[in-house]
């Protein structure tokens, strides 16, 4: 028996669901568990209660409406993953979760879940950095939509409270005509990234980048946009001057300290590299979608 | 320093908060009552007797102890069994035929000498099996295997002989 003594509780509505965490200080929600069992496993994490959402009422599914994705709190990665709608609203969706560990832990683990770990080095914490997607908690006192920028706080900390259960995530879709590209580096396939970068934004008229948009993860305590490295790309003709001085204005974001995995200098050369890489892959994505 | 003392005696039963679970496996209803925190893998061996299940790792790395939940792959270690309470659970003891035949994929492991010891071979038969069986169209290129094996270490075969059986199990089921 690896996981420490808990009790456990399977509400079935989401007022149930809260009244239970509220109750107790120490209780954690349990939703596919991809995060949350390893870490009973090594019983790294304690909880003195388990609540499990899986059967709550009005969890499930993905709903497409005013140009967002809104992701219900027991959406599994691969569901998102092959939903054919995301796919025409969002085609980043389906390159990202490519990154996700594997397909087994993609049917189990969900979205919302995985928001709600914060790893620093996860792919769907920094999907909704990049967009602004916001986080639907609900709590005893009522209904919050927190920003992606604000939630994300710290090292597996965000600004949910204890007493809160998120139950839903919402995505923009992309902008019409907008490019995009994600890519990251991990020692083995579907690792964590050492380093991952997304990228999406448009040309106006005269050819030149707007509406930049940059984030990484794997190079701080949570997922970050790259402001500096934007607003240097920004109403540029993404030229060679342009990309070397993003890059440059990027080396600061890296602030993850050398960790048994790698060092920052690297960590600073693989973000400058994808920077480049994935602003030209997601320029060729501009152009295709502009010419159809 | 001060020894912990010994324990007169170990209690008899865990201070465990124990629930009755109802699921199927392998098309069989099954009812049992345990302990909250039991993993799906040990529920498997230890309370149903099914060891073709395999556990390695037991943090989702290794993917020896893959089943079918609701149809689809998944972790049974990373599953609690109260998680797993009204759904279908397939294991690696519901592939062969009952006369004992192998299943394609078993076979295509057999003819390609896709296994030495044989102790990841259950969870990579029940990932496989899981793709194969999904409607999604399957990449069966090399990178594309690969990939589908990414989630599945074996530390005898080095792999190439696996990938070729994934190629031959496609063969089998004329998924080409």
């Amino acid at each position: 028996m690896k996981p420490p003594l808990f009790r456990y509780q399977a509400p079935r509505t989401l007022r149930e669901a809260i009244s239970a965490l509220s109750s107790d200080a120490d209780a954690m929600v349990l939703a596919g568990g991809q995060s949350l069992m390893p870490a009973l496993n090594f019983r790294a994490a304690n909880p003195s209660m388990l609540v499990d959402i899986q059967h709550v009422q009005g969890l499930k599914g993905i709903i497409i409406e005013n140009g967002n994705i809104l992701i219900k709190a027991m959406t599994r990665h691969r569901e998102l993953e092959l939903d054919p709608n995301v796919r025409r609203a969002n085609p980043l969706v389906a390159e990202i979760m490519q990154h996700v560990a594997h397909v087994p832990i993609r049917n189990r683990g969900t979205v919302v879940g995985s928001l709600c770990h914060a790893d620093p080095s996860a792919e769907m914490p920094l999907l909704f950095v990049l967009l602004d997607g916001t986080l639907v908690a609900q709590g005893p006192n009522g209904t919050r939509e927190i920003p992606a920028e604000q939630f994300f706080h710290s090292f597996l900390t965000t600004t949910r409270k204890q007493d809160e259960i998120v139950s839903a995530a919402r995505l923009p879709a992309l902008p019409v005509g907008a490019g995009w590209a994600f890519d990251e580096v991990t020692r083995r396939h579907g690792d964590y990234a050492l380093v991952g970068v997304g990228c999406v934004f448009q040309f106006d008229e005269s050819g030149r980048a707007h509406g930049m948009r940059l984030a990484a993860c794997g190079i701080s305590d949570r997922p970050i946009r790259l402001k500096a490295a934007e607003a240097a790309l920004n109403g540029t003709s993404l030229a060679s001057d342009d990309l070397d001085a993003a890059v440059h204005a990027s080396l600061d974001a890296v602030t993850q300290s050398d960790d048994m995995n790698t060092s920052i200098s690297y960590r600073q050369r693989v973000l400058g590299a994808l920077i480049r890489r994935l602003v030209a892959t997601a320029s060729q994505r501009v152009q295709k979608r502009s010419t159809q | 320093m001060k020894r912990a003392p010994i324990k007169p005696s170990i209690p008899e039963r865990s201070e465990d908060p124990r629930v009755e679970v109802a699921l199927t496996v392998n098309g069989q209803d099954v009812r049992r009552t345990v302990s909250v925190r039991i993993l799906l893998s040990d529920f498997l061996r230890h309370e149903l007797g099914l060891t073709g299940t395999h556990v390695g790792c037991e943090h989702g790395v290794c993917g020896c102890c893959t089943v079918h939940i609701d149809g689809k792959a998944g972790r049974s270690c990373l599953t609690l069994a109260v998680q797993a309470n009204g759904c279908e659970i397939r294991t690696i003891e519901d592939v062969a035929a009952e006369d004992g035949a192998l299943h394609p994929i078993q076979q295509a492991f057999k003819e390609c000498h896709a296994l030495q010891c044989g102790f990841c071979t259950p969870g990579m038969v029940m990932n496989i099996l899981s793709r194969f069986e999904e409607s999604e169209p399957l990449d069966l290129s090399e990178n594309g295997i690969r990939d589908m094996l990414s989630g599945n270490l074996c530390r005898c075969t080095g792999y190439i002989n696996i990938i070729a059986a994934v190629r031959r199990a496609a063969e089998l089921l004329g998924r080409e």
